[in-house]
């Protein structure tokens, strides 16, 4: 384990969290956390429902986007309080401090709440700026599933990782999106008396940030794979990675990408009958499916046990951190919900270390502190009851 | 209600402050000004009202908006009658001319295809501009749109419906605004410069 001399002397510029303030945020009408910062991991233990991912949930605010729980921005909003929320942290990066504040101020009229960000003090346009100096990185139980659900959710988790190396990613996801449901109306609508030439200029501009989109995912593809390569055969699975798509496929398989984007507008060209009475594209980005598998056992994720899939995630989104770390020089913050309870002890163990060695903050939560014997002394903890946080010892 | 003053003048309080860049504060400061300047700006400012309301209209070649038609655009001889610039808006139209380096016609497009928003080819000028381009007297059609998804969506389909005829088809360029610095541009703006990059002449 690592001790505070060591973590301080990382090179990389550590991301933490000296301060967080929430006021009407979740169960918790105003509530301060200090946090002595002399350790890696914070831990927070306390009985379910006592509002432990709540405290996640609000430093997954301080990320662009919709949060952990990916909840509307009013359902945030305490029960029976005023309707506005906000979480105010100390965020340091590396020496600096920097205070973030984000939230939404009451909508008297039902209109929707628009996500409110300030830093040092400064409000910002948007949350984007959250994306720039700092990243948050999370593993929730609710991703547990992730391998046995359609692959919407897989292509979701995919095209977040993506967005840490390649900020432009949403953008492009965002316009090829937007333009496949102009033309879904347009067929939808219209059928085959629909403009010949409006569906081409449709097709055209899918085609130029599908190729864009699709470019992006296989490059981080790749860097994550080397990341997983290089991790040493330790407690956790080797995870092979594939990207599973047809636009994909195309270039991995060293297809020009001029070439194939000129294949991918000739393909829905020639679909656009099928693709009108299915009011949805039959190809393209957002079909693509990301497949995980367990390298040791060669089996496909999903087909793997409970623990294993866990351990698989677990190993994806530490060779993530990393590689965020090796490419940036600073690994994201990370969140991780009831991480400790679906594996065994020696796992554990060795999770506690692989985390706190990044180099940033990590969170855990668990529901007993006996699951993270073993960190006395290496982490700060804290009690979590009825909306009240406690310290509860190092 | 006050009744600091009548309820004409606050007619005329309310219809300023439905100007774009006005606000009610901005339209109270504009009504008293005007008041004060009865005859040397009040009375002008509504004979001309009056008159550019009777005379206004779309011209039926580019459909610019003016108090003759054809335009004072298409109607002036010294203009090149061989390049089109299609925009999207009259603005657009009027941010080209300030800049007086394109000395060609203009067609305005009335907006960009959006089948969200329900906008078809048959809601924007897009046959006359083809009727123009038809004639014959044309050799260049640049493409001066906005740089956005419906922008270059309607850019595209201009392009797939002038294929047909013996024009060239060129578009603005995208990329490094002059006297920009590269610190401050969003990627996006980097890649699509870095794409369109030129040799340097020397």
């Amino acid at each position: 384990m690592t001790d505070k001399n060591a973590w301080s002397s990382l090179e990389h510029n550590r991301v933490f969290i000296s301060k967080l303030t929430l006021t009407d945020f979740r169960c918790y009408q105003h509530t301060q956390l200090k946090l002595g910062c002399d350790h890696p991991l914070v831990v927070l233990t306390g009985p379910n429902g006592a509002g432990k991912t709540n405290i996640l949930e609000a430093l997954s605010y301080m990320a662009p986007g919709r949060g952990l729980r990916r909840s509307s921005l009013t359902d945030v909003a305490r029960q029976s309080g005023p309707g506005s929320w906000a979480a105010a942290a100390d965020l340091m990066v590396g020496d600096e401090m920097i205070k973030v504040g984000t939230g939404i101020e009451p909508t008297p009229g039902g209109e929707t709440a628009k996500r409110l960000v300030r830093v040092d003090g400064e409000n910002a346009q948007n949350s984007n700026v959250l994306g720039e100096r700092w990243s948050v990185g999370w593993l929730t139980p609710q991703m547990d599933r992730l391998f046995i659900e359609g692959p919407s959710s897989r292509r979701r988790f995919l095209d977040r990782l993506v967005l840490g190396l390649f900020p432009d990613h949403s953008r492009q996801v965002g316009a090829y999106e937007r333009v496949m449901r102009e033309r879904n109306k347009l067929l939808a609508e219209q059928g085959n008396r629909a403009d010949g030439a409006w569906l081409s200029a449709l097709e055209a501009r899918m085609a130029e940030h599908g190729i864009a989109a699709a470019i992006a995912r296989l490059e981080f593809a790749g860097q994550l794979a080397g990341q997983l390569d290089e991790a040493e055969d330790g407690p956790f699975p080797k995870a092979l990675l594939a990207i599973d798509g047809w636009l994909e496929g195309m270039l991995a398989d060293g297809t020009a990408p001029v070439d194939a984007e000129l294949a991918f507008r000739e393909r829905l060209k020639a679909g656009r009958m099928a693709d009108g009475s299915n009011s949805r594209a039959n190809v393209g980005i957002h079909k693509t499916d990301l497949v995980v598998a367990h390298a040791p056992k060669n089996m496909r994720a999903d087909l793997c046990s409970t623990g294993e899939q866990k351990a698989l995630l677990v190993a994806l989104v530490l060779a993530n951190a990393k590689l965020q770390a090796a490419l940036k020089g600073r690994a994201p913050l990370m969140l991780m919900d009831e991480v400790a309870a679906h594996l065994d002890i020696d796992r554990r163990i060795a999770l506690f270390e692989a985390l706190a060695s990044l180099g940033s903050q990590c969170w855990l939560t668990g529901t007993d502190k006996s699951l993270f014997e073993g960190l006395s002394g290496k982490a700060e903890f804290f009690e979590v009851s009825d909306g009240k946080i406690q310290p509860s010892g190092r | 209600m006050p009744k600091s003053h009548g309820s004409d003048i606050d007619a005329l309080i309310q219809l300023l402050a439905k100007l774009p860049g006005l606000g009610p504060r901005s339209a109270r400061r504009s009504t008293l000004q005007l008041l004060k300047k009865r005859d040397s700006v009040m009375v002008p400012l509504a004979h001309a009202l009056m008159n550019v309301a009777d005379t206004v209209q779309i011209c039926e070649v580019c459909s610019n908006i003016d108090t003759h038609n054809p335009c004072h655009v298409c109607e002036d001889v010294r203009r090149d009658r061989t390049t089109i610039c299609v925009v999207e808006d009259v603005s657009d139209l009027w941010a080209l001319d300030r800049s007086e380096t394109f000395r060609g016609q203009y067609h305005v497009l009335g907006g960009t295809l959006s089948a969200l928003d329900g906008i078809g080819p048959d809601d924007l000028t897009v046959d006359s501009l083809i009727g123009r381009v038809r004639s014959g007297e044309i050799d260049e059609v640049i493409l001066a749109l906005n740089a956005t998804v419906d922008g270059q969506t309607t850019s595209h389909y201009l392009a797939e419906k002038l294929e047909e005829f013996d024009v060239k088809v060129t578009a603005l360029a995208h990329g490094v605004p002059v006297g920009g610095e590269l610190d401050y541009l969003d990627d996006g703006t980097l890649a699509a410069a870095l794409r369109a990059r030129g040799s340097v002449s020397s």
